[in-house]
């Protein structure tokens, strides 16, 4: 498990605006792209200064590279970046104001609490 | 010293100002009732009459991040640009551009460290709409130099709600120990039952009614004994997978004091959460 490192994929795409065209058009070389280039950045710091270690799971891959959002949430990923993100992607596909979280909530209507735990 | 001229504690709803700013058939039909309630809550801000401006809020993963994630955080810098693409992108708010007010920043972090908290700091913040809505909807004018003071109510592990309690009561005391003639505000936002990312999210009400109405009538009463048995970090869960936003509500009653009633009390049940309104005026109120 690697929620850490999902999440750090969520929070960096979610924030610039080409990286969100990206991830729409093509997840799955975004993916392996981010995962290679991107995941050990230390945000804030030179980019010499890479941490070695951050890996996801293949779950955790195959979830993002499948936009599947539902994975994401079983995987634990925080609930607030994976919809934040996932509006900006697909929201725009809907016709009707909402539709889009709507049919996201009906999704996840399997669950009940607990929800899996999103600690880090 | 300075005077505490209101305290202030609402909900914060992105939506609003796109909703309170669209026209035709783009405005809601909730848009109006919803424009009325807040223009009423703005008159009590604007008749405490307030200099300075402390907002208490929570980033939401924008500047604050898992690598570097504090508990509380007290910005100290003379100036706070605010709200992020993702904001613009999602709920149309305009970028915005604040003053800060470092004097009662620095009063605020000494005093809060010698008091036992273990306040982060921040001499470069681009603050978020969980500070920028509460300007929006109560000074639009944005024209006052704020105190932004930020809480992890989102990324857990989280403090517990008595820590938010006791963090109010304390910045009640530092504003009134503050060596000033200036008049402040203490400001903040948080929310009722919310669900985000989750099956009960954008419901036709919040998703859990039951709970925003005990929620309402602590606050409205400053009921912090009641408020504080019936809440702990595993029971917030369950009214809304992000009603740990309530302990924003838990800090204001701190600042507001116990028992303290609200003088102005309002509420608006909308899709996906209910709004609320409330205020105090510890010197009496503006008429007084």
């Amino acid at each position: 498990m690697s929620k850490y490192l999902v999440n750090k994929f969520l929070y960096t795409v979610d924030r610039d605006p080409e990286l969100v065209e990206r991830y729409r058009e093509h997840p799955g070389e975004t993916v392996a792209w981010w995962e290679q280039e991107e995941a050990g950045r230390i945000l804030g710091c030179h980019g010499a200064e890479r941490s070695s270690w951050l890996m996801l799971t293949d779950a955790e891959r195959t979830a993002l590279a499948g936009h599947d959002y539902v994975a994401l949430f079983e995987l634990g990923a925080h609930p607030f970046l994976t919809l934040t993100l996932f509006i900006a992607l697909f929201e725009r596909d809907y016709a009707e104001p909402l539709a889009f979280q709507h049919e996201y909530a009906a999704r996840l209507r399997h669950w009940r609490l607990p929800y899996p735990d999103i600690a880090t | 010293m300075a005077t505490v001229a209101a305290v202030i504690a609402s909900t914060h709803h992105p939506f609003y100002y796109r909703a309170s700013t669209s026209a035709g058939q783009d405005r809601p039909p909730f848009a109006d009732e919803w424009v009325a309630k807040i223009e009423a809550f703005r008159q009590t801000l604007t008749r405490a009459r307030p200099d300075v401006l402390v907002m208490v809020g929570s980033d939401h993963f924008h500047q604050l991040w898992l690598d570097n994630m504090p508990q509380f955080l007290v910005g100290k810098a003379p100036v706070y640009d605010a709200n992020w693409y993702n904001e613009e992108r999602e709920f149309g708010l305009p970028r915005m551009v604040l003053q800060g007010c470092e004097e009662l920043s620095e009063h605020v972090l000494r005093g809060g460290l010698d008091a036992g908290f273990d306040l982060a700091f921040s001499n470069e913040l681009r603050i978020d709409h969980s500070v920028t809505c509460p300007i929006i909807t109560l000074r639009p004018e944005a024209d006052l130099p704020i105190v932004p003071v930020y809480t992890n109510i989102f990324a857990p592990p989280l403090p517990q709600p008595k820590r938010f309690v006791q963090l109010g009561r304390a910045i009640r005391q530092l504003v009134e120990s503050w060596p000033s003639r200036q008049r402040v505000a203490i400001i903040g936002t948080g929310h009722l039952s919310l669900e985000l990312g989750g099956p009960r999210q954008f419901g036709p009400h919040g998703p859990d009614p039951e709970f925003d109405r005990r929620a309402v009538e602590w606050i409205a009463t400053g009921d912090l004994e009641s408020a504080l048995a019936g809440v702990t970090l595993d029971s917030l869960w369950e009214p809304g997978n992000a009603t740990h936003g309530f302990m924003d509500f838990l800090l204001m009653m701190g600042v507001a004091g116990d028992n303290a009633k609200a003088d102005y009390t309002d509420s608006l049940d909308l899709f996906h959460t209910m709004e609320a309104y409330f205020t105090w005026y510890p010197d009496g109120g503006p008429t007084a």
